[in-house]
């Protein structure tokens, strides 16, 4: 029989500390709306995807009501676009862009992602097509999330790719300068991109899903520094220990509600990704389970070491309790959305080169950073080759999601609102790296690829 | 199907007896009661049977947070199986 105190630890996990299901994320697959008529291809996808998703919101605050636990968000992820309209004889994508928001407008979602290009080795038609459509699709749609998988550990980096996503991002902070550049916030670099991650804005349904999944991403960066204040003065066994058994936890609670909503909703469940997502909540936050940990704040040195020791048991403790565990995985160190981050950057204690060490130890990489207006697309270019080179040698998942805002420098900040949070703009080194990203070309794969 | 039912809040008198006649009146079996009183804080945990409860799940969550808000605590309902997916392997 349950004890009084079980019920209560979990309880206040959700009270007290923001324990949530961040995301039940509906995978569809739009390969079988493939049409060379771009219209009827959105009238295919439009139809699809509001029907297979027409109860995805309401069985979700079901479950919310259910388990007594926040659902905060449902969203949608589609095969990329560059695919599954590969046979359109068009030369833009944005009504396609129009579509999918619309769509996920009628359905009620916040998010839907997958207009998306996966390049890591070259460009089809297809592709090109999509890249160029993306500052306007950005700029005209308001829920449709953007990805490009520039690299591979098996296929190098497609350099010619990493250029011009630089140019891009500048594009698109262009377009949206009246929104603080939010289309930048919708649009995600890749290396080593994954297939089935229900966060936003780099889920896409992968080619090798099944039609229809439900994926699940969890989340509780709050619950974890409770618990770690529990154990303050202890040594590294047991704190990766209470890590362990927290995450545990968590995960659990994420597996009984995607097992739930796959039963409800009649759509085999996919996967849970047991990230820790913070949120712009006091309470919420990476950099305050630092703090925890000992460190002054986010960025001082232990800093990578910490946020390694966090990864690797958040996942050591997930495993364990989910029959599926996929997507992304470990903890998410965006700074625009973690109110400790912020702090840490306004106090010049975090910088962008820490955050680049850190992206070697943690889930994804550069997330959700601020920069100023008048940087380089090249320099942009330079930190996406960066970071992917990070992942390529790794053989890990790394990503640039940076918002350059246009009219603004280093010592402003900009408001996204909402979950997306606000970011004080960060300095970039301005020297030039021209020469190196003008050369064109791919990267070749490292030499740990040949693994056959 | 078993539901947990907890209550939090500043101590009172009627505070189980508004529960249990709501309960009632909803055909839901009490199956077990414990409670404890942490510094003046009243904290009451029920497992009930809702089986063949004459109203829907959502509408008891709504009965009972209003009832709590009526008396000043908080009353939640909530699937057994959160809790037993969390501390029982």
């Amino acid at each position: 029989m349950l004890s009084i105190m079980e019920i209560q630890e979990t309880n206040n996990m959700i009270s007290e500390s923001n324990l949530d299901v961040r995301t039940i994320t509906m995978g569809i697959s739009l390969m079988d709306c493939a049409d060379s008529d771009i219209d009827r291809f959105n009238e295919k996808i439009y139809k699809k995807i509001t029907t297979y998703a027409k109860d995805l919101v309401k069985v979700g605050d079901e479950l919310s009501k259910q388990f007594g636990i926040p659902v905060v968000n449902k969203r949608i992820s589609v095969t990329p676009i560059s695919i599954a309209a590969a046979g359109c004889e068009t030369d833009s994508y944005v009504s396609i862009a129009k579509t999918l928001d619309r769509a996920a407008k009628d359905v009620g979602v916040n998010f839907i992602g997958g207009f998306s290009a996966l390049v890591q080795k070259g460009f089809t038609k297809a592709d090109k097509i999509l890249i160029e459509s993306i500052p306007e699709a950005l700029d005209v749609t308001e829920r449709v999330c953007s990805s490009v998988n520039v690299g591979t550990s098996r296929n190098g980096i497609n350099m010619d790719a990493v250029k011009r996503m630089g140019e891009i991002i500048v594009e698109t902070a262009e377009r949206t300068k009246d929104r603080d550049c939010i289309g930048c916030a919708k649009l995600v670099v890749f290396c080593n991109a994954v297939e089935d991650n229900p966060f936003m804005a780099g889920a896409f349904h992968g080619v090798g899903e099944a039609d229809c999944v439900i994926n699940v991403g969890v989340s509780g960066p709050g619950v974890v520094k409770t618990a770690l204040e529990n154990v303050k003065d202890t040594d590294f066994e047991t704190l990766c220990e209470t890590v362990k058994r927290t995450a545990f936890k968590i995960t659990r609670v994420g597996q009984i509600v995607a097992q739930e909503a796959s039963k409800r909703l009649n759509v085999p469940f996919g996967i849970i990704d047991l990230s820790l997502a913070p949120t712009p909540a006091v309470g919420d936050s990476i950099a305050e389970i630092f703090q925890v940990m000992g460190l002054e704040q986010a960025g001082a040195p232990g800093t990578t070491a910490a946020l390694a020791i966090l990864n690797d048991n958040v996942k050591k403790g997930g495993v364990m309790a989910s029959s599926y565990v996929g997507g992304l995985s470990g903890a998410f160190i965006p700074v625009s959305e973690d109110h400790g981050m912020i702090e840490a950057v306004e106090m010049g204690a975090l910088t962008l080169e820490k955050l680049e060490a850190m992206t070697c130890v943690c889930s994804v990489g550069l997330d959700m950073i601020a920069i100023p207006g008048d940087t380089k697309a090249t320099t942009i270019s330079g930190i996406i080759a960066d970071e992917s080179a990070i992942g390529m040698v790794n053989n890990k998942t790394t990503a640039v999601r940076i918002i350059p805002v246009i009219g603004k420098g280093v010592g402003e900040s900009v408001e996204f609102g909402g979950l997306l949070g606000y970011a004080p703009i960060m300095p970039v080194n301005t020297y030039s790296c021209d020469a190196f990203i003008n050369r064109g070309g791919r990267i070749p794969a490292p030499i740990h690829s040949f693994k056959n | 199907m078993k539901s947990i039912i907890t209550v939090v809040g500043t101590d009172r008198v009627g505070i189980i007896a508004k529960v249990c006649n709501y309960l009632a009146e909803a055909n839901v079996n009490i199956l077990d009661i414990s409670q404890t009183i942490v510094s003046g804080y009243f904290n009451m945990m029920m497992i009930v049977d809702i089986s063949n409860s004459i109203k829907s799940f959502e509408d008891m969550v709504e009965g009972l947070e209003k009832i709590g808000e009526e008396i000043g605590v908080v009353i939640k309902m909530q699937h057994e199986d959160i809790f037993n997916c969390m501390h029982r392997i």
